[in-house]
């Protein structure tokens, strides 16, 4: 069996001090941790960084919130019908992602239904229309879109596993319906929400596709950041710097998600 | 109980909702005889014609194709060798190298991939870079498919056949490759997809060169919307759905198999 694992990229780290300019600008050779200063002198580069945090941080808390109860309703349901719900959440996921992220600016563009029934109402209470396209909330909507199925799944995943019996003992034991849920149901899932998370949170925090053509001027996050450099102003060092600090970011969230995400024992 | 689980429907029934509707409002708007995607204004496959017309759009079409089917074939037969390895020989390092480019931002990825072509390889950014870039992702998908597939198989099949004389070859051809067949199958399918839809990582490998088809459709979002956009996306959409769909017929442990 021949295991073959060349084709994996390679590591990018070498070039972040070392001044190499491809491109029509000349830089210096030799190592320097001049771009590293670089970004830590402007604070707006470590806003953006927090700001990148925070869309994926609501995000992942979003996607729980929707995921939780689709999953929980897969994994009661009957077993003929659980791979045809299952189908229909991967299905959506089937479409080209710029599709899914265009869809959104349909329905959040200036002339659709939903910004006429919302402006329509603000405008009944006397305030000024909104724009519901180029915004952080929209945004939000696209993170959460096209993410969603990934907590889906690995939460499904783990809630398919619980025990029914547990439940059935605490009822006997006079637990109500919430009790039940919160004693027993909810912990037993962390593992699986955290898988979830894990799957969210660290794809959101590089996205840059989606602040691109749903958010406005002031929504960039550090995927674009890294982008423009690469792609635009070609301060390769600069994007290389970057792009260290996000793998930095997702190697220590990935850490601390499969800390949280390893299966406990349950109750 | 009964109470709690209508609670459950509404919701979930909602988050479905949520799910397709955006794809739908697409597909309905693509027969739209309108140029803004706003108010229905009567059905047309006028956009579809015009899609046929538009000569970028199909060269598009035709290069991520062969990038697809390239990419798509060795990222299976790689990742299937990568699956069986690490089903095989359980050293922790393989699983990492493997899973890792499934798992980071994409970013990240196009990034680094952009620099070893540049700084390491000497390529020339092109369809080459774009096959090579799309099977490094697609290798860990396969890999991750065919790996779950052989978990789940008994192992006495195979000590059986060694106990019967079978050479290791023969063993592999005959015994295991038929029962992973399904997984292959299912990866390579998956493969596909990936790569025909894949933007990030195209984005940054792609160089200046040929046009292709999810960096087309983010040109036309970007620069002048009009509903081919929503053409090309259906179709697109039934394409990948067909896809998908054959995937999971063979292979339905793979919609667990999601992640690692």
């Amino acid at each position: 069996m021949v295991f073959t694992s060349f084709r994996l990229p390679g590591e990018f780290g070498g070039l972040a001090p070392i001044n190499i300019l491809p491109g029509e600008v000349a830089g210096d050779s030799g190592l320097t941790t001049e771009t590293y200063q670089f970004f830590f002198s402007d604070f707006i580069y470590i806003e953006i960084f927090l700001k990148s945090f925070a869309v994926a941080t609501f995000t992942t808390l979003i996607c729980i919130a929707m995921a939780y109860p689709l999953a929980l309703l897969i994994a009661r349901s009957r077993k003929k019908f659980r791979n045809l719900m299952i189908m229909l959440v991967v299905l959506p996921f089937a479409s080209n992602f710029l599709v899914r992220i265009y869809a959104w600016m349909i329905i959040l563009g200036p002339e659709s239904g939903l910004s006429h029934f919302i402006n329509g109402i603000l405008a009944f209470f006397g305030i000024a229309p909104v724009t519901l396209l180029f915004s952080p909330f929209a945004v939000l909507i696209g993170m959460v879109y096209v993410h969603l199925p990934f907590m889906i799944l690995p939460l499904y995943t783990n809630l398919e596993k619980h025990d029914p019996i547990l439940l059935d003992a605490a009822q006997d034991l006079g637990a109500n319906s919430w009790q039940r849920f919160w004693y027993i149901t909810w912990p037993q899932s962390l593992p699986g929400i955290f898988s979830g998370s894990a799957l969210v949170f660290i794809p959101v925090l590089g996205m840059f596709a989606i602040p691109d053509i749903l958010g406005g001027t002031g929504d960039i996050m550090i995927g674009n950041l890294i982008k423009d450099q690469f792609l635009g102003t070609r301060d390769w060092p600069f994007g290389s710097t970057l792009s260290i600090m996000l793998t930095l970011a997702v190697l220590g969230t990935a850490g601390l998600f499969s800390r949280f995400a390893r299966t406990r024992n349950p109750v | 109980m009964l109470h709690r689980q209508t609670a459950l429907w509404i919701v979930s029934i909602l988050v479905y909702a949520f799910l397709y509707i955006p794809l739908i409002i697409v597909v309905v708007f693509s027969f739209n005889d309108s140029k803004l995607n706003a108010e229905w204004a009567g059905f047309t496959l006028h956009w579809y014609k015009a899609l046929l017309n538009n000569h970028e759009m199909l060269l598009a079409a035709r290069n991520s194709l062969i990038i697809a089917i390239s990419a798509s074939f060795l990222a299976t037969t790689l990742g299937t060798m990568a699956g069986l390895a690490i089903h095989r020989y359980k050293l922790k390092v393989l699983p990492i190298l493997a899973f890792t480019p499934v798992a980071m931002p994409e970013v990240l990825l196009g990034v680094s991939l952009l620099l070893f072509f540049l700084q390491v390889l000497n390529l020339t950014l092109g369809m080459l870079s774009i096959i090579i870039a799309h099977t490094t992702f697609c290798i860990g998908f396969v890999a991750i498919i065919v790996r779950a597939r052989l978990q789940g198989m008994d192992e006495s099949i195979f000590e059986a056949a060694r106990d019967l004389g079978a050479t290791p070859w023969q063993t592999f051809h005959q015994i295991t490759l038929p029962l992973i067949r399904p997984a292959i199958i299912a990866g390579a399918l998956m493969s596909f997809t990936l790569s025909i839809d894949d933007f990030v990582i195209t984005f940054f490998t792609k160089g200046v060169g040929e046009p292709i088809l999810p960096i087309q459709i983010y040109t036309m979002i970007k620069v002048a919307v009009t509903p081919e956009v929503n053409a090309i996306s259906t179709l697109l959409m039934l394409l990948t759905l067909t896809l998908i769909i054959i995937a999971t017929r063979f292979d339905t442990s793979m919609l667990r198999g999601e992640s690692k």
